[in-house]
C-alpha cells in the first residue's frame, strides 16, 4: 500500500512544480515527473507478492509470475513520453530564441 | 484473413514517410501524392459504407482462444465508418487546398508528412479496438498535430503550441490512468472484453472514478468547455489548412468519437452520467458562443463557435444517454443521437469551409483583423459566397444542412420532455447567426479603400471551397427517411446496440 501513497505523492510534487514553476523547462520536467508517477502505477499494476519474471523455465514447481502486460504497455507508454517531452523541449527552445527569456509571465501575447 | 481495413492506417503512415524521402528530389511529389493517396481512401470509406460492412480484423492473426480476444482489434461498425468519411473526405479537401497555400512556409514536406501521419492517427484511433492501442495511435495524431500548430514559427504560433502541449500532456496521462484503472478492475484491454465482464460485475464506485477521469481526460482532448483553454489559441496560430483539420475533424475523432464509443459500446452508463455529459454540453454550447460575439480575430471567433457546436453535438448524445438511462422510449433516443451525429459531420463541413474561408482572406490581405478588413465581396466572389453558404449552414438557416441537424436535436430534446434545453438550443442558434452576421458584414461588405485591388484566391483554393459549399446543400438529404437509413440510423444502430459490437469482435 504504502507503493501506492509515494507513488501517488510522486504524482502530486509534478503537479505542485507544473502550477507554480515559471520557467518553460521547469515545467517539462514537472510534467515528466507527473508521467513518470502514472508509469510506476502501471507497473504496479502488474506486480504480485513474490512474483517472479514470467519466463519459462521448468525449474521451478509452482511459480508465481508477475503480469507480463502491464510491462510492456509501460515500455510504449515511455517512448511516447520521449517523443512528447522532445516535442516540448523543441518548442521551449524555439520559444527562447523568440523571446530571449524562459519566463512565461513575459510569454503571454494570447489569453484564452 | 482478406480484410482491407489496415490499410486505412497503413496507407497514410507510408506515405508520411516516403514523403521526406522522395521529397528531397522533388516538392511536388507530396502535393500530388497526399491528395491522391486521401481520395483513394475516400472513395474506398464511402464504398463501404454504402455496403454497410461491418467487420473486425485481429492484427497478426492471434485469434481468440476461449472466446477470450489475446490480439489487437480493429473494428468496423456503422459510426467508426461515417467518421472514417470524415476523415478522409475533408482530408482530401484540405490537402488540396494547400496545395497553393502552403508555398509561403518554407518547408512544404514536412507539413504534408506530418498531415499524413495525422490522418493515420485518427483512423488508427477510429478503428482501433483495444484501449492501450487507441492510446498509442491518439498519441501519434496529437504528436504531429502539435508540430502543425507551431509550423509558423513566430512567437503566437510557438505560444500556441506550447500551451496546447502543456494542456493535451495533461489530458494524455488522465487517459493513460483511467486505462491503468480499467486494467486493474477487468484484466483485459479490449473494448468488447470489458463490456461484457462490467456488465456481470456490481457498479462499483471505483468504476465512476474511472469514468470520471475519462470524461475528464477526453474533454480536455475535445474542448468542453470547463477545459477549453487551449482551443482559441492553438486553432487561430495555426496555419488555415491545419485549422481545418483541427477544428473539423482532430477534436471529433479523437475527443467526441472516443467518448461516444466508450460510454456507448464499453461502460453500462447510469443516470448521473448522462447529467453530467448533458450538462456539459449545454454549458460549451452557451459560453462557446457568447464568447465568440466579442472576438475581434476572424480565426478566433471560428475557434469559439467551434466550443459552441461541438456542445450541439455533446448535448443531443446527452439527451439520448438521459433517455436510454432512464428507461424512456428508444425511438427518442434514436432521434437524439442521429440527429447529433448528423450535426457531427455538418459541423466538420461547415467549420472546415469557414476556416478554409479565412485562410483566403489572410492569404490574400495578410490580416485576420475584422476591424480592418471590409468590402472583399466585389473582388472575392467565390471567397464571399462559399463562406455566406457556411455562415448561413452554421447558424441553421433552412435550405443548408445546419438547419436539419439542429431540427432534429431540438425536436428530441421536446420529444423527451427536456422544455428548457429546447429553448436554449433555439436562443444559440440565434446567437450564432448573430456573430456570423457580424463577420460577413464586417469582411465582405461595406466599403475599404485598402482592398481595392484585390484578386480572387487560385483554383485550387476556391476549388475545395466550392465543393465544400456543394456539401452544406447536398448533405441535407441525410434528412429524408431513406438515405438517412443507409447512413445515420446504421451508425446509431451500431451505438444502441451494444451486444452486435461485442459479437463482431468475439465471434
Amino acid at each position: 500500500m504504502i507503493v501506492y501513497i509515494l507513488c501517488f505523492i510522486l504524482f502530486l510534487v509534478g503537479l505542485y512544480g507544473l502550477i507554480t514553476r515559471r520557467n518553460l523547462i521547469k515545467i517539462v520536467i514537472s510534467l515528466s515527473i507527473m508521467e513518470f508517477s502514472i508509469f510506476i502505477l502501471l507497473v504496479l499494476i502488474g506486480y504480485i507478492d513474490g512474483g517472479i519474471a514470467p519466463i519459462i523455465t521448468g525449474l521451478e514447481s509452482n511459480p508465481t509470475y508477475v503480469d507480463p502486460l502491464p510491462q510492456a504497455m509501460v515500455l510504449t507508454a515511455i517512448v511516447i513520453g520521449l517523443a512528447t517531452t522532445a516535442m516540448l523541449m523543441a518548442i521551449a527552445i524555439r520559444l527562447y530564441r523568440k523571446y530571449r527569456t524562459f519566463d512565461i509571465r513575459e510569454i503571454k501575447n494570447l489569453k484564452g | 484473413m482478406n480484410s482491407l481495413i489496415p490499410l486505412f492506417i497503413i496507407i497514410p503512415l507510408a506515405t508520411a514517410f516516403i514523403i521526406p524521402i522522395i521529397g528531397k528530389i522533388t516538392n511536388y511529389f507530396a502535393k500530388i501524392i497526399v491528395p491522391v493517396v486521401l481520395l483513394i481512401l475516400c472513395f474506398f470509406s464511402i464504398n463501404l459504407l454504402i455496403s454497410g460492412n461491418q467487420e473486425s480484423y485481429v492484427i497478426g492473426n492471434w485469434q481468440p482462444i476461449n472466446d477470450i480476444p489475446i490480439g489487437i482489434n480493429l473494428v468496423l461498425d456503422g459510426f467508426s465508418n461515417l467518421i472514417l468519411c470524415v476523415i478522409s473526405l475533408i482530408g482530401f479537401l484540405v490537402s488540396f487546398y494547400s496545395y497553393s497555400y502552403i508555398r509561403k512556409y518554407s518547408s512544404e514536406n514536412n507539413f504534408y508528412a506530418l498531415f499524413c501521419l495525422m490522418i493515420a492517427g485518427m483512423n488508427g484511433v477510429v478503428l482501433s479496438g483495444d484501449l492501450f492501442n487507441l492510446f498509442v495511435f491518439l498519441e501519434i495524431s496529437v504528436l504531429a498535430s502539435y508540430a502543425l500548430v507551431a509550423f509558423g514559427v513566430g512567437k503566437h504560433e510557438l505560444e500556441a503550441s506550447f500551451k496546447y502541449q502543456v494542456l493535451g500532456n495533461i489530458a494524455s496521462f488522465l487517459i493513460l490512468f483511467s486505462i491503468a484503472l480499467l486494467y486493474w478492475q477487468t484484466k483485459t484491454l479490449n473494448i468488447a472484453d470489458i463490456s461484457g465482464l462490467l456488465k456481470i460485475g456490481d457498479n462499483s464506485a471505483l468504476l465512476t472514478f474511472t469514468q470520471i477521469i475519462l470524461i475528464t481526460g477526453f474533454g480536455l482532448k475535445a474542448a468542453i468547455i470547463p477545459f477549453h483553454a487551449w482551443l482559441p489559441d492553438a486553432h487561430s496560430s495555426a496555419p488555415s489548412p491545419v485549422s481545418a483539420m483541427l477544428s473539423g475533424v482532430l477534436i471529433k475523432a479523437i475527443g467526441v468519437y472516443v467518448l461516444i464509443r466508450l460510454f456507448f459500446s464499453m461502460f453500462i452508463f447510469t443516470h448521473e452520467i448522462a447529467l453530467l455529459i448533458t450538462i456539459l454540453g449545454t454549458l460549451s454550447m452557451i459560453i462557446g458562443s457568447l464568447l465568440a460575439i466579442n472576438q475581434n480575430d476572424i480565426k478566433r471567433l471560428l475557434a469559439y463557435s467551434s466550443i459552441s457546436q461541438i456542445g450541439y453535438i455533446i448535448l443531443g448524445i446527452g439527451i439520448g444517454m438521459m433517455v436510454l438511462s432512464s428507461g424512456g422510449e428508444k425511438s427518442i433516443a434514436i432521434l437524439a443521437i442521429g440527429g447529433s451525429l448528423f450535426h457531427l459531420v455538418n459541423h466538420s463541413v461547415f467549420k472546415g469551409l469557414l476556416f478554409l474561408g479565412a485562410g483566403a482572406i489572410e492569404y490574400r490581405t495578410n490580416t485576420r483583423d475584422m476591424n480592418q478588413l471590409g468590402g472583399l465581396a466585389e473582388n472575392m466572389p467565390i471567397t464571399s459566397t462559399t463562406s455566406l453558404g457556411a455562415s448561413m449552414s452554421i447558424s441553421g438557416i433552412p435550405p443548408f444542412n445546419g438547419f436539419f441537424s439542429k431540427l432534429i436535436i431540438i425536436i428530441a430534446a421536446i420529444q423527451a420532455e427536456f422544455y428548457l434545453l429546447a429553448f436554449l438550443a433555439v436562443i444559440i442558434s440565434i446567437i450564432t447567426l448573430a456573430y456570423f452576421l457580424k463577420f460577413q458584414k464586417s469582411v465582405f461588405y461595406g466599403k475599404n479603400q485598402n482592398y481595392k485591388n484585390i484578386k480572387e484566391v487560385p483554383f485550387t483554393m476556391s476549388f475545395s471551397m466550392i465543393i465544400l459549399v456543394i456539401l452544406c446543400l447536398g448533405l441535407s438529404i441525410l434528412a429524408i427517411p431513406s438515405i438517412r437509413e443507409i447512413v445515420l440510423d446504421q451508425a446509431v444502430n451500431s451505438l444502441i446496440n451494444i451486444d452486435e459490437y461485442i459479437n463482431l469482435v468475439i465471434k
